[in-house]
């Protein structure tokens, strides 16, 4: 019986010929990515080696990553504190694939570990954040868990009793119409199939839509998988992926491309064809709220913002640059764009994307999460409306219960900033 | 036998549950207190100890949706909660079981505030309607985790060498 791509990677994780859906077994983890919460992360790891007389001793530390992003510049001294003790466990562990607040190498976990040649194809990868699915994108098996599971792993190695997940192919064909993308595209899917449509799930992804789309268009695909609560979600590794771990993440060594079998079993088959696909809004307060932009065209919004993890790429920001030069965001509402990480804050400057944007009257901020999680910047006031191209639009999600969040694409954000309402990025700002 | 508490529908994100602003607070002796932070009249209830420990959550669909955070499950287990859920997300289930949260998942779920609910092994029986509903067992990986009292107590045998249970 053939393997999906995951049960393949699951299958070479934990030594054995073969795997399939349902099985439990203990994979070898690859990379064991944390951020800010790595400080629970320790204090379960120390917890697990109390009155042990051991030595607490983390199984790998390269293959540890610990990038701070939630948080960036610290917003209280609390978290300071939590930034510090962290600093102090790497600096004693000698973690070393470790991103601090910087310029130059900081930036968010899901855009760090890419860019970086931190993940592989065919690897296992676990995260202690869901949009771990991300790294999918370079044909890893790439899932979140909790703290606690964390410091297991840090412990052991491998994960504990990990169950292997059903697969659902998703076959994507046809050319995006202008102004309209992977984001788009991710949202239909979590509108069509529900937030919990892929629950304990893999969504493969497949069709020549898939093959011409660019990593960071796959990142986007990936990195909402979850919110259609999938486990993770997959592209085979091909050509882009070979060509952007070579020139963008500088992987010199042998890349392994693992593919799904011909004969693998699927779950459920979904076909998309994205020809005449719309712009796509989730509207408050689930992410499968989805509906075609028409539906809530002119919906006023006073805060646009443009970044996190799914979309705070280059193209992204280039994409908002290109639709707001040489105008002004409309009166009354306020345009934060963060990119993902310190190298496209410096290559969007190059390119003169921020000046665009920050001429036009956007706030530029720091690359880290930002607005997305409502921690730290970006608050909504009561009863505000934010068109954002982040990943989660819950109740309370941007800081403020009383809030509404809409996501979108990079397109829609950066024409409806210009307009001050939700607008269709095909009529023109 | 305990009452329920606290009644809320399908897609409750970790947003709702412990939202993202209190995530620096990381020690379970400390997350309680923002539980449903943002409902502040049961979350007064919880904070003032007038929510007896035991005590039930019932849910709708997809309960614990969203971010893998951990307070989520440690902010309801400092309370001694009980979930009764139609079903659950993923990395919340799997938190439950690794903290010891007690979470039963009952995809038929139907009560009332003030209802009152026995959790046999099989069913959950609701005393005060007289109805019934089959529970779903947790898969086999899981239960072992539950069986060692939580995933700190797991890993620490299987440091030690013991062979897990
Ligand atoms: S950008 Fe948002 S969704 Fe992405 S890791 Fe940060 S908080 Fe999470």
């Amino acid at each position: 019986m053939g393997m999906t791509i995951v049960e393949k990677i699951l299958a070479r994780a934990s030594g054995q010929a073969a795997v399939k859906a349902g099985d439990v077994l203990e994979p070898k983890v690859d990379l064991a990515m944390s951020h800010e919460n790595a400080a629970l992360v320790v204090n379960q790891f120390l917890e697990i080696y109390k009155d042990t007389g051991r030595e607490p001793r983390v199984w790998d530390p390269s293959r540890v990553a610990i990038i701070f992003d939630h948080r960036v510049p610290a917003e209280s001294p609390k978290t300071a504190t939590n930034q510090k003790k962290v600093r102090e466990f790497v600096a004693r562990h000698m973690i070393s694939k470790f991103h601090d607040i910087r310029g130059d190498l900081g930036g968010i976990c899901h855009q760090i570990l890419p860019e970086s040649g931190y993940v592989r194809p065919g690897a296992v990868v676990v995260g202690t954040d869901s949009h771990t699915t991300s790294h999918g994108a370079l044909g890893a098996f790439a899932f979140g868990i909790g703290a606690t599971e964390m410091a297991s792993v840090w412990t052991l190695g491998f994960a504990v009793n990990i169950e292997v997940p059903a697969t659902i192919k998703v076959v994507v064909s046809g050319t995006f119409p202008a102004m309209v993308g992977p984001k788009d595209l991710i949202l239909h899917i979590i509108g069509k199939i529900s937030s919990q449509g892929a629950n304990y799930r893999v969504i493969e992804f497949h069709g020549d839509t898939i093959k011409r789309m660019s990593t960071s268009g796959r990142l986007v695909i990936c990195n909402m998988s979850v919110e259609a609560g999938a486990t993770s979600g997959i592209v085979p590794a091909d050509e882009e992926t070979v060509t952007y771990l070579r020139e963008e993440a500088g992987v010199k060594d042998a890349l392994d491309l693992v593919q799904p079998d011909g004969d693998a079993v699927y779950q459920q088959v979904i076909a998309i064809d994205v020809s005449a696909l719309e712009p796509q809004i989730a509207c408050p307060h689930t992410v499968d709220n989805v509906k075609p932009l028409a539906a809530v065209a002119g919906t006023r919004v006073n805060q646009v913002v443009i970044g996190s993890c799914t979309n705070g790429r280059l193209d992204d920001i280039a994409m908002a640059a290109s639709l707001v030069r040489g105008k002004k965001v409309a009166q009354n509402t306020r345009m934060l764009v963060f990119p993902a990480s310190g190298r496209i804050y410096q290559r969007a400057l190059d390119a003169g994307y921020i000046g665009d944007l920050m001429r036009a009257g956007a706030v530029v901020m720091n690359p880290g999460c930002g607005p997305c999680l409502g921690v730290h910047e970006g608050a909504l006031g009561d009863g505000e409306v934010a068109l954002s191209t982040t990943n989660r639009n819950f109740k309370g999600r941007m800081g403020n219960p009383t809030g509404e969040v809409y996501l979108c694409s990079p397109a829609v954000a950066a024409a409806s900033a210009v307009t001050g309402v939700i607008t269709d990025p095909r009529r023109g700002a | 036998m305990a009452h329920v508490v606290y009644l809320v529908g399908d897609d409750i994100s970790t947003d709702v549950i412990y939202p993202g602003r209190y995530m620096a607070t990381v020690l379970p002796t400390e997350t309680p207190q923002f539980a449903f932070v943002d409902d502040a009249a049961f979350n007064g209830k919880l904070k003032n100890k007038q929510v007896p420990p035991g005590s039930i959550i019932v849910a709708g669909q997809n309960f614990g949706c969203g971010s893998s955070r951990e307070q989520a499950v440690s902010t309801l287990k400092g309370h001694e909660l009980v979930i009764i859920a139609r079903s659950v997300a993923r990395i919340f289930m799997q938190n439950a079981v690794n903290l010891g949260l007690r979470l039963v998942v009952a995809p038929g779920i139907t009560a009332a505030v003030g209802d009152e609910l026995t959790i046999e092994d099989d069913r959950v029986v609701n005393t005060t309607s007289g109805a019934v509903f089959p529970i779903e067992r947790l898969p086999r990986a899981r239960q072992a985790i539950v069986d060692a009292g939580g995933l700190i107590a797991y890993t620490r045998k299987r440091l030690m060498g013991t062979p897990a249970a």
